[in-house]
């Protein structure tokens, strides 16, 4: 059974940890999630992205946060990744499965994987 | 919408942006009946504006000029025979006592009832989106209920945030549970 004793003990752990909290990582993962992202699937690809940065122990540079409406519904699921020094980077059209490969190489390998950028999806 | 959970995920939001400090998410269930509740603290809406937000053409949003939550979630009650009604007071009618509550009615055995789906998943986003709120779920079904009440976990976690990914995964985890004890 699941118990609150649970949670005293992450907090004993944590207790030596600097808690980080929205925005003060080095790198924002943003998720899109208004009506628009919602209906097209950005609950999944939210989950897998908190989900896959701490399983791959970038918490402490990364950051996972949800925002309203980006205004390109016809591109949602939205995931917006800000990077100090770098150019915003769009990903449209995110699955779970994406989000899984973006985890791997743009924010552990910091190669953008240009194939799902809205870029592309223009061009 | 799939599941009326991502009604339930998006329609919350609402009362996120409404600078609510808490925000009750409540689901009653009978056998032939699914009420849903959803209940903040926040800035709340004049009567016109109430008018409104069932209207697919408003919004309060400058990206576009189409607000879709309340008409899908009055469109998804409305199709089972149900509705919606919406209770607000603005915050500058009554500076204490302001707030927004949406409740909808749905008939379960309807054709076209959409099934509840996945509400652990919707409240774990919810709470990573929001952690500095204080959320209320309350599940009543036929054979038991479900709770979580952020209040309770923030006294035994402190200052460690409720978006911390192993306090988000306790919660899943605590509200399946919840509901394997149920069915």
């Amino acid at each position: 059974m699941k118990s609150l004793a649970e949670l005293a003990a992450i907090r004993e752990k944590m207790k030596d940890k600097v808690i980080l909290r929205e925005g003060s990582g080095e790198i924002r993962v943003v998720v899109g999630m208004a009506t628009c992202g919602i209906a097209a699937g950005a609950r999944p690809v939210l989950s897998a992205f908190v989900e896959g940065v701490s399983k791959e122990g970038l918490s402490e540079k990364v950051t996972v946060s949800q925002t309203g409406c980006i205004g390109v519904c016809q591109y949602e699921p939205v995931v917006e990744i800000f990077e100090a020094g770098k150019d915003k980077v769009t990903y449209v059209k995110m699955t779970p499965e994406k989000a899984a490969e973006v985890i791997e190489k743009h924010l552990k390998g910091g190669n953008v994987v240009q194939e799902y950028t809205i870029s592309n999806a223009i061009s | 919408m799939k599941e009326l959970s991502l009604n339930i995920l998006d329609i919350a939001q609402n009362s996120v942006k409404a600078r609510a400090e808490n925000i009750l998410i409540k689901i009653d269930e009978t056998e032939e009946t699914l009420t849903l509740t959803i209940a903040d603290d926040g800035c709340g809406m004049d009567a016109e504006t109430v008018e409104r937000v069932m209207d697919p053409f408003y919004t309060t949003r400058t990206t576009r000029s189409v607000g879709l939550g309340i008409p899908l979630l009055k469109l998804a009650a409305e199709q089972t025979g149900g509705g919606i009604k919406i209770k607000s007071v603005c915050e500058s009618a009554d500076p204490v006592n302001h707030g927004t509550e949406v409740t909808a009615e749905f008939y379960k055995n309807h054709l076209d009832f959409t099934p509840l789906g996945d509400t652990v998943s919707t409240v774990a986003a919810l709470i990573q989106g929001a952690p500095d709120i204080e959320w209320k779920f309350i599940h009543n079904m036929t054979g038991g209920s479900v709770e979580l009440d952020t209040r309770e976990l923030r006294g035994v976690l402190g200052e460690v945030p409720l978006d911390n990914y192993e306090v988000i995964k306790w919660i899943e985890d605590y509200l399946k549970e919840g509901y394997d004890s149920v069915s």
